[in-house]
């Protein structure tokens, strides 16, 4: 299978082959710790505090098949992000492993890179540059053909809500909100197989809101892509995702789709649960007063 | 043979995001050029008062022109080596400032491919620079060239900037490693290069152990070569042993220093240090 989907003679030497088989992601039994407190020379200079373990990820496992918008919800500080950084080859698991249409993210790590993009929660871009320089920097590092790229910058952007004089000007006097939505489009120029979205629509006002949760769609009907989105939005998760991994403290505590999660904690004679009823059946705990617990913690 | 030709066009990326950001930053650059151009003047400006403050037997107005090129070759040549070095060993540390470094590694592209677009922006960005500081010492000092072979005094630039390529790409780990810190220590690292090199003084009247270190330093072999081919105008036949030093020192670090990156990127990754901005 060719897996740059649309469009695919403007990616030069960047179409591979996959698995026709394979499934987009598969997460098995995957854990990442990290330590935090002094290190070796923090030690030798007299700090005696012992280094904290902390478990982000604690063996995770679900499998994501292709063109499924697969929502990963839980409270700030959960392990989320995590979750996408080993997915998007940024960190290592300590165990299990990650694969991306039946490829290695370790062993395959070069392949990988070429099918996925991601969108993280902090609009990641040089923020003196203007959208169209920092687009077209990331359409030569995905080799999209520079005058493709221009022309689809500016229509994509365009297509956002962005006016024609703002995809020339610097970027640091750009709203958040317009920020996340040059960031969809940087991710929507690479037409990636798997897009990682990292909480892209937290901080924005309703509007700006609705405008990315549209375009995330556009992006897996129009591109066929296989969508991965961490929220802690219950009404995001249950509008757009087809499936839902509920997370507590690194774990996988519920996965399924949005209407058999209620289903799950559903009670007779009870009105219908929201996905905030489903998050405080099985945690003990409402989604606020978790992001609470971990912003103290 | 299509990968290579992905890599090669992908390194373009960096040096157009470079060339854009020097446009963008635009005020810092000329701010930049003012610092470089008073601190070049300066040094050559000791030359210039040598008679006055040392007294006894004056020197001759040729000796005063001499020690001021000694000392204008050193200023500039250094300023260019340490340009490239600094370009080399900040792309990580401007990665970090601006908050891009997961979305360029997460990017489809080698390491040695980063390196090379960020490392052929700090050349030709070095010379663009020294270039221009050059004009200016050479208008105000009104410096006798006559003797100069700018061919080979080019020639040995080019070879001893691969060198400083492979320091910097060592030196880039470091901030990959200490977001905090890890800028500053590739200072470090520069302060300690000018200080062996033999930049305002020839390299085997420094003292010791300082003389001895300095042969360790491709900068030394550098700033000699530079000197001989602009003030005693020596060519290819007898600068050749430094350039061909040069160049092998250069083909020695630059797979030092990606190898050398690599361990420190796989380390990062196992740790999660690349998602600190420092």
């Amino acid at each position: 299978m060719t897996v740059a989907t649309t469009e695919p003679e403007q990616f030069r030497g960047l179409r591979i082959e996959v698995d026709p088989h394979a499934r987009a992601l598969e997460v098995d039994d995957v854990t990442k710790v990290f330590r935090q407190g002094p290190g070796l020379i923090g030690r030798m200079r007299g700090k005696r505090e012992e280094r904290k373990r902390v478990v982000a990820v604690d063996h995770v496992s679900f499998v994501v098949e292709r063109g499924e918008i697969f929502g990963v919800l839980g409270p700030n500080g959960t392990g989320k992000s995590t979750l996408i950084r080993l997915m998007s080859t940024l960190l290592m698991p300590d165990t299990g492993r990650v694969r991306i249409f039946g490829l290695d993210v370790e062993r395959d790590e070069a392949q990988v890179k070429r099918l996925i993009n991601r969108v993280s929660v902090e609009a990641s871009f040089f923020k003196k540059l203007s959208p169209m320089e920092n687009l077209m920097y990331g359409a030569r590092l995905y080799g999209v053909d520079p005058a493709y790229a221009r022309r689809k910058v500016v229509e994509i952007l365009t297509r956002l809500g962005l006016e024609n004089r703002s995809i020339g000007s610097s970027m640091e006097d750009m709203s958040r909100g317009m920020q996340q939505k040059v960031a969809i489009a940087r991710a929507f120029l690479t037409a990636p197989v798997l897009l990682l979205l990292d909480e892209p629509t937290t901080g924005l006002d309703p509007h700006s809101k609705r405008e990315v949760q549209a375009a995330v769609r556009e992006l897996r009907d129009t591109h066929e892509a296989t969508v991965v989105l961490t929220t802690h939005d219950m009404q995001e998760a249950d509008e757009l995702c087809d499936r839902i991994a509920i997370v507590d403290k690194g774990r996988i505590v519920a996965l399924d789709t949005p209407a058999a999660l209620k289903d799950m904690v559903r009670q007779a004679g009870e009105a219908p649960p929201s996905l905030e009823d489903v998050f405080l059946r099985l945690t003990g705990k409402k989604l606020e007063e978790a992001d609470k617990e971990a912003e103290l913690t | 043979m299509t990968m290579a030709f992905h890599e090669l066009r992908a390194s373009y990326a960096f040096v157009e995001r470079n060339i854009n950001l020097v446009k963008r930053y635009w005020g810092w650059e000329l701010v930049w050029m003012l610092y470089t151009i008073a601190n070049s003047l300066a040094v050559v400006l000791i030359a210039r008062g040598a008679n006055t403050a040392v007294g006894g037997q004056p020197l001759s107005t040729a000796q005063v022109d001499t020690l001021i090129l000694f000392l204008a070759i050193g200023a500039l040549v250094w300023h260019y080596l340490a340009v490239v070095f600094q370009t080399v060993s900040e792309m990580i540390s401007w990665e970090r400032w601006e908050g891009t470094i997961e979305y360029t590694f997460m990017a489809p592209v080698r390491r040695g491919t980063h390196m090379v677009g960020t490392a052929l922006f700090s050349l030709v960005y070095g010379f663009a620079h020294t270039a221009v500081v050059l004009v200016i010492v050479v208008l105000a000092f009104d410096l006798n060239m006559s003797h100069a072979n700018y061919v080979s005094a080019s020639a040995v630039l080019i070879a001893g900037s691969l060198s400083l390529v492979g320091i910097g790409i060592m030196g880039a780990v470091l901030p990959l490693l200490y977001p905090e810190r890890g800028a500053e220590m590739t200072h470090v690292i520069q302060a300690a290069l000018v200080l062996i090199s033999g930049v305002y003084i020839t390299a085997s009247e420094m003292p010791e152990p300082l003389a001895t270190i300095s042969i360790f330093s491709p900068a030394t072999y550098v700033i000699e070569g530079i000197r001989s081919a602009l003030i005693d105008g020596e060519g290819f036949a007898e600068l050749w042993p430094t350039m061909v030093g040069l160049v092998a020192s250069g083909f020695l670090m630059i797979p030092l220093g990606v190898y050398v990156f690599s361990l420190g990127e796989r380390y990062a990754k196992r740790t999660g240090r690349l998602k600190r901005s420092g």
